[in-house]
């Protein structure tokens, strides 16, 4: 792979989002022999998504390595090579198939440095390719990032854009602590400004990526063009909302959230996630714990309904938040 | 081998013995919480592979790992402090019985999911190679890890991969409750499958040192050398049941009479004795230095509740949220 990123920054053209994420890696190959990559044709191939497009010719097989299907194998190998001085860049191709390795991320990687008193420290990442939106069928579309939500001892960041894919990646691989890393599909193919040499977004800091004073939407990764799209509409209605992309649900930007919502007292999830178990629950929580008096409204989530994802684009559509479901709540809460 | 390479041999298992059966009476007079998962019988493979590895090389062994704890170079005070929860254990009383781990020396942990540390010992082979260190991992693990899907797939990516790794396993027939023959295909679990990753696989008397340390030491030199992960399969026997909670009521009274005979602290003691070297001294020594050492962990403070959320990070705290 060409460095491309002195390429875009002398052409300025904007990244697709997938490369965003092979350039992110590739940046922090670069920077530090330890990291190392790993997964189902992320080598030659380049990955099923092209998130790992030039690695292998760039880096070589020593660095870039093809794995057989073995989740367990995978993520397990990752773990003992982060606990013996790698930075290993895991690759679980859908997220949906983190099942096949959950023990690794529920049972072992989140809990090894806990529960040997500090002595063990496990600096890997984890990506994968998550969400619905495809038509991929239930197998394949879920947004599982509340599974490691669950979970003491993950960080997990989702980015929404170019940039943030760079610069969240980074820090994810610099981190001393394991993340789990959502790469949305449905925004693989967007584009974005690049980002500039060295950009780095620390981990649990989220964004205002609109301002607005009537409301704030708070949402994640493919959600966040979701929810600027409906502030876009509700702003011909007169409805001011303010956006937040929230980047990472560990840590949790509570303080961003509540910042925002101390200036328009209502707040609206919009999370493609299930209702049931999902972070808005958790973040709706924290808010009425300690900004109780500063609502004027009842909180309200926007989420997947609680069914495996149809195939079928109109089933689908049904299941997703979409711009008009976002409109609608909004809209409702507006009035209270 | 002779008696001064076998003497230093048998004490280690004298004392992994000793601090076993400390383990057992602590937990008896309820100093001990939870379960323990005794490997008393178990001592000739932790000691014998430990006796074949470089310092630097990396264990990875399962929940009853008291004797790899030991072997490695953890001490019984530290070992049995963390049994009894108090704040000096080795893991400061948040790991307990089943997670003892000392990084300082190459151990990396106990882990308690049936056969989730192979593919980590595979990982941490891979790490040694990127490095090229020349270091070797090793996983100890259970008959009944075999049947579990991590074992196949860490043999067939160590093998693909050619890595510097050993999987050890101590065959001691039964998985928890269940005679191992009766729930697996094959009459040798471990080596019997080596051959279906193209790994050598190879049997040996768990419970004789000399003949263990042989065997791994051969594998090892392999691996350094670059040829490759090994298959090893230690034959022993529990001398006290699953845990703490199983008087092994199941086991045939011949057959248990039969392993106790073949008793690895009494094969090296006879061994030893042969070669005219006498092991009085060292029992005597072994016998202090646990004395002392549940005096020890009795004696140490409980940890500081504060702890408990500590260590989460590599920052050493736990926030998960702004």
């Amino acid at each position: 792979m060409a460095d491309m990123t002195g390429e875009r920054m002398t052409t300025g053209r904007p990244l697709t989002y997938r490369e965003a994420v092979a350039e992110g890696i590739a940046r922090e190959m670069r920077r530090d022999p330890t990291v190392v990559c790993l997964g189902e044709d992320i080598g030659a191939a380049g990955g099923v998504f092209k998130t790992t497009a030039g690695l292998h010719k760039e880096f070589g097989p020593e660095r870039v390595w093809d794995t057989p299907i073995s989740e367990q194998a995978i993520v397990g190998a990752a773990m003992g090579a982060a606990m013996t001085g790698m930075r290993p860049v895991a690759e679980i191709m859908f997220s949906d198939f983190l099942a096949c390795c959950w023990d690794y991320l529920a049972n072992e990687i989140p809990k090894v440095r806990y529960m040997t008193g500090g002595q063990v420290t496990v600096p890997l990442v984890v990506r994968t390719a998550n969400g619905g939106g495809l038509g991929f069928g239930a197998q394949h579309s879920q947004a599982t990032e509340n599974w490691a939500f669950t979970v003491p001892g993950l960080k997990i960041a989702a980015p929404a854009t170019p940039a943030d894919a760079i610069g969240m990646m980074a820090a994810a691989i610099r981190s001393d602590d394991p993340v789990v890393f959502f790469e949305h599909k449905g925004l693989l193919a967007t584009k974005g400004p690049p980002a500039p040499p060295g950009h780095l977004v620390e981990l649990g800091r989220a964004a205002v990526v609109r301002e607005g004073g009537d409301i704030t939407l708070v949402a994640l990764a493919s959600m966040v063009p979701v929810a600027l799209t409906a502030a876009e509409r509700l702003a011909t209605e007169g409805i001011s909302a303010e956006v937040i992309d929230l980047r990472c649900l560990v840590p949790l930007d509570t303080r961003a959230v509540l910042a925002s919502v101390a200036k328009t007292s209502r707040l609206v999830t919009v999370e493609e996630n299930p209702y049931q178990g999902g972070w808005g629950g958790t973040l709706v929580s924290v808010v009425v714990d300690e900004g109780f008096g500063l609502l004027d409204a009842p909180v309200c989530r926007v989420a997947g309904e609680c069914v495996p994802l149809p195939f079928a684009d109109a089933l689908e559509e049904r299941v997703i938040p979409t711009v008009d479901k976002v409109v609608a709540r909004v809209r409702d809460l507006a009035a209270y | 081998m002779d008696a001064a390479e076998l003497l230093p041999l048998y004490e280690q298992m004298a004392l992994i013995r000793r601090t076993e059966r400390a383990a057992h009476d602590l937990f008896m007079s309820g100093l001990v919480k939870g379960t323990t998962h005794l490997a008393a019988g178990h001592e000739a493979i932790a000691v014998g592979a430990s006796a074949a590895l470089r310092p630097d090389d990396y264990v990875f062994a399962t929940y009853r790992g008291h004797h790899h704890a030991l072997a490695r170079g953890a001490t019984p005070e530290e070992c049995l402090a963390e049994l009894m929860s108090r704040a000096t254990g080795l893991c400061r009383a948040k790991g307990g019985s089943m997670h003892l781990t000392k990084a300082s020396v190459g151990m990396l942990g106990s882990y308690a999911i049936v056969g989730a540390h192979l593919p980590m010992a595979v990982g941490a082979a891979w790490s040694a190679r990127l490095r090229g260190t020349e270091q070797i991992a090793v996983a100890f693990f259970g008959d009944g890890a075999t049947n579990i899907g991590a074992f196949h797939e860490a043999l067939n990516l160590a093998a693909v991969w050619k890595l510097p790794v050993l999987f050890v396993c101590e065959n001691n027939l039964y998985m928890e409750y269940t005679p191992i023959a009766e729930v697996t295909a094959v009459a040798r679990p471990a080596a019997d499958r080596a051959s279906a990753y193209g790994i050598p696989g190879e049997v040996v008397d768990g419970n004789d040192v000399v003949l263990v340390r042989e065997a791994v030491a051969g594998l090892a030199d392999r691996a350094r050398a670059g040829e490759g992960p090994g298959v090893l399969e230690a034959l022993t026997y529990r001398h006290f049941g699953h845990s703490r909670a199983d008087p092994a009521t199941y086991r045939p009274a011949e057959e248990v009479e039969r392993w106790l005979k073949h008793d690895p602290l009494d094969l090296a003691r006879a061994r030893l004795e042969a070669l005219g070297a006498d092991t009085t001294d060292v029992d005597a020594r072994v016998e202090k230095t646990v004395a002392a050492a549940v005096e020890a962990a009795r004696n140490a403070p409980a940890p500081d509740p504060g702890e408990a959320l500590t260590d989460v990070w590599a920052d050493g705290g736990a926030a998960w949220r702004t």
